[in-house]
């Protein structure tokens, strides 16, 4: 089946499938390689993108389904600054400055799960936070400084 | 893990999507938001020849106040039904188990419609339906619209009471404006499904209590409704929460204690509710 789908900005028309999952359109199709895949069960979140705007586990999500659709990714994340300027976005600096990462491998879909959580919740409190990122695992189990960068954010310019 | 390979069908309308249905039969399973489907499809625990996308049928997510009920549309997706405001007023108890479920990702993604007709005994809304004496609205291409009460929706073992050619179209839950409630979901980690939980509400001359993983079926708590009716204490009434089910042992709990938790949640479900 051809679908379209809109990838940071970039149209990928491609025949896919229907069983693709999205997290594979991504990563073979599209070749953006930043969304991992950790358990592949919908648990651990590490394939966290933005479908139209909204966090999703792109491991549970078909390609087929996305099609027509806008998808962001942690590679396409910094363009979507409110303040249209160069470098990354806040969310990622904010994780750079709190050590808030350690072998790296949950932190795209960590850092696609904050941004949305923050939509959702401009000014969440700590317990909101660590409730609003319960689907993403640490397996360094470094939460408390992911914690303090949302928090950074929430409470900094966005 | 990627699913069998299987035809996609993705209709425009609800009649198109019935009408699918009708061709395929149990071949055929419709996909919502696709979050208690795809990951049995992945796992390989359902592979239907067909999937019938129905997500994008956006005349069936809405949430509307139809006089002593509330109307929510099959394929509301949990997100909207957690922070709509008719709902938290008149339905507070929906809310919160909504809110419960899974994680934010997968509240983005599942629909309630899609939730119920998955009719799994451990998921969270059933048992709120149940408390809430919430129905289903089902049609089918041949057979029209029927109305199935949550008491008669679940079956078995995540077996329910529609037919392969029926979908979901609508759920209507009676007002509880004003009235206590309260959910109580107990599990060892984050997004867990609960190892047991329960739905209480407050009704005229009593409350009804619905339990989480303690049969094979989503389950009303009978005993203890029946012995609040009659005039026993929350702690009382609790003690009878494991009356009549039949739970399974598994890594996280053995019958024994899962009927322990029963009433122990229940009895904080109940004091929590306003009931003494």
């Amino acid at each position: 089946m051809e679908i379209t789908v809109d990838v940071n900005g970039t149209s990928h028309t491609h025949d896919v499938e229907p069983r693709t999952l999205l997290v594979h359109f991504i990563r073979d199709i599209a070749g953006l390689t930043g969304t991992n895949i950790g358990c592949d069960t919908s648990s651990c979140g590490a394939c966290t993108v933005h479908l139209d705007g909204e966090a999703v586990k792109s491991c549970t999500v078909l390609a087929v389904q996305a099609d027509g659709q806008r998808v962001t990714t942690i590679e396409g994340l910094a363009a979507t600054r409110a303040d249209g300027a160069d470098g990354m976005h806040p969310m990622q600096e904010a994780f750079m400055n709190c050590h808030a990462l350690q072998c790296g491998y949950c932190t795209p879909g960590m850092v696609m799960a904050s941004v949305s959580l923050l939509d959702e919740i401009p000014n969440p409190t700590e317990a909101q936070v660590r409730e609003g990122l319960e689907g993403n695992l640490c397996r360094c189990t470094g939460y408390h400084n992911i914690v303090k960068a949302v928090l950074a954010v929430a409470g900094g310019e966005r | 893990m990627i699913p069998v390979a299987f035809d996609y069908q993705r209709p425009t309308s609800v009649d198109e999507a019935l009408a699918l249905l009708e061709e395929h039969g149990d071949e055929a399973k419709l996909l919502a938001g696709g979050h208690s489907l795809l990951p049995m499809m992945k796992l390989r625990l359902a592979y239907p020849s067909v999937v019938v996308d129905v997500g994008r049928l956006s005349d069936l997510s809405y949430v509307d106040d139809s006089g002593d009920q509330l109307a929510i549309g099959a394929l509301t997706r949990h997100r909207d039904v957690e922070i709509h405001p008719l709902v938290a007023e008149h339905a507070p108890l929906l809310a919160a188990a909504t809110g419960h479920v899974g994680d934010p990702q997968v509240r983005h993604r599942g629909t309630l419609g899609g939730a119920l007709a998955h009719a799994d005994a451990a998921g969270d809304h059933p048992s709120a339906l149940l408390a809430l004496g919430g129905s289903v609205v089902v049609r089918s291409a041949q057979g029209g619209e029927r109305v199935i009460e949550a008491d008669d929706l679940f079956t078995g073992f995540l077996e329910s009471s529609l037919e392969p050619t029926e979908m979901i179209i609508e759920i209507r839950i009676p007002k509880h404006t004003g009235q206590g409630w309260n959910f109580q979901k107990f599990n060892r980690r984050a997004q867990d499904w609960a190892i047991v939980g329960v739905s209480a509400q407050r009704v005229d001359g009593g409350a009804r209590v619905a339990l989480v993983n303690m049969h094979p079926t989503p389950i009303r708590a009978v005993a203890v409704e029946e012995a609040l009716a009659d005039g026993a204490d929350a702690a009382t009434a609790a003690e009878l929460a494991g009356d009549g089910m039949e739970p399974s042992a598994d890594l996280n709990a053995g019958v024994d204690y899962r009927t322990h938790l029963a009433r122990v949640l229940t009895r904080r479900a109940l004091q929590a509710a306003g009931i003494d």
